[in-house]
């Protein structure tokens, strides 16, 4: 019972995405309709910045919802598009920059400083155990040479009757 | 040795925090123009004063000059144009205007009431030279050179400091011309 009335609320809780359009455009094929939804999505509004087109009720953003529409019915690839517009607006006008030399910094960099970082952990790792090894050496001598005045054959039977009977004291007390 | 890996941390950290703080004074509204030092994008567009009369890009060709993108919608645009004035009529300095997404009647009443500074200007009133422009706000100015070639973009008023800065530029882009 309490599983049919929670059932309501929990689907209340999906949310679907909004698309947030401020023009109606038709287009020939779903095909460029959905190609217009995913590049409306990539374009990032220079007006107001960190919203993309299709969400920003900018005049620029607008015009630009316009160009893309006609460039997609135009017949245009998506990739001649995007340097139509990274053209005019430059790289920040796409949310994913392309690849290319003044842009290499930004894709490359993470994996620069990563790498960075392993070649740090390698030499601060290979040092460390080069110091354990140099401290562990040192005190296998002192215990080597310990190891050799305490062998107990050393000791006479006189002096481990000797040994017994103090260690027996030791028991009494 | 192993001394001078004893910094590499402090080293990093004054690189990053150099670069972090001139951020903190970075106007990150201010964009550069994918369009330096490319010629201006070819138009055919109706001049505002001789409606029936096509303007191309050849008209902003032939001297270093100005060219202001403008609007009658544009709160900054009014702030400025005293400014604007002052440049065009007492220095005598060209600007071509450029009449952005609006509507040619009022942009004429404003021209009138406000004085024109401009030595042409040309109405795109959909803004599709503001896109090929790359123009994401108005106002802004823009220096051309007599080539025809876009030399520098402003983004926001045209100060007396900016104009400073836009006057030193054009006298060296004018030189360099000479040579």
């Amino acid at each position: 019972m309490r599983s049919i009335t929670l059932l309501p609320i929990l689907l209340l809780l999906l949310s679907f995405a909004v698309q947030a359009s401020f023009e109606t455009y038709e287009f020939s094929t779903t095909h460029n309709e959905m190609r217009y939804f995913k590049l409306s999505k990539e374009l990032r509004c220079p007006t107001c910045q960190n919203q993309n087109i299709s969400d920003s009720d900018a005049p620029l953003a607008a015009d630009l919802r316009r160009e893309l529409h006609r460039m997609i019915e135009e017949g245009y690839q998506d990739d001649a598009i995007l340097d139509f517009m990274v053209s005019r607006f430059g790289d920040f006008v796409h949310y994913k920059p392309r690849i290319a030399p003044e842009t290499y910094l930004l894709w490359y960099g993470p994996f620069a400083l990563l790498f960075g970082g392993f070649i740090v952990v390698f030499f601060v790792a290979r040092n460390r155990r080069l110091r354990a090894r140099a401290s562990t050496d040192q005190p296998q001598v002192v215990m080597e040479s310990v190891e050799e005045t305490n062998v107990t054959s050393a000791l006479t039977a006189e002096e481990r009757e000797r040994l017994d009977r103090l260690l027996q004291q030791d028991k009494n007390l | 040795m192993r001394k001078f890996w004893v910094f590499t941390p402090l080293v990093a950290f004054l690189v990053m925090g150099v670069f972090l703080f001139k951020g903190l004074f970075m106007d990150p509204s201010k964009l550069p123009s994918a369009l330096i030092d490319r010629p201006f994008p070819s138009f055919s567009l109706p001049s505002l004063y001789e409606p029936d009369q096509m303007m191309t890009e050849l008209d902003f060709k032939g001297e270093v000059a100005l060219l202001n993108v403008w609007a009658t919608w544009c709160p900054t645009c009014k702030d400025e144009h005293e400014q604007l004035n002052k440049i065009g009529l007492e220095e005598g300095i060209p600007i071509y205007g450029l009449n952005y997404k609006d509507d040619p009647q009022l942009a004429r009443a404003w021209l009138e009431r406000y004085q024109d500074p401009y030595s042409k200007v040309v109405v795109d009133r959909d803004g599709r030279l503001g896109l090929d422009l790359g123009v994401y706000g108005a106002p802004e100015t823009y220096i051309i050179d007599q080539h025809g070639i876009i030399r520098y973009r402003h983004v926001g008023e045209v100060t007396e400091k900016v104009w400073q800065q836009l006057k030193g530029l054009m006298e060296i882009i004018a030189t360099e011309e000479d040579v």
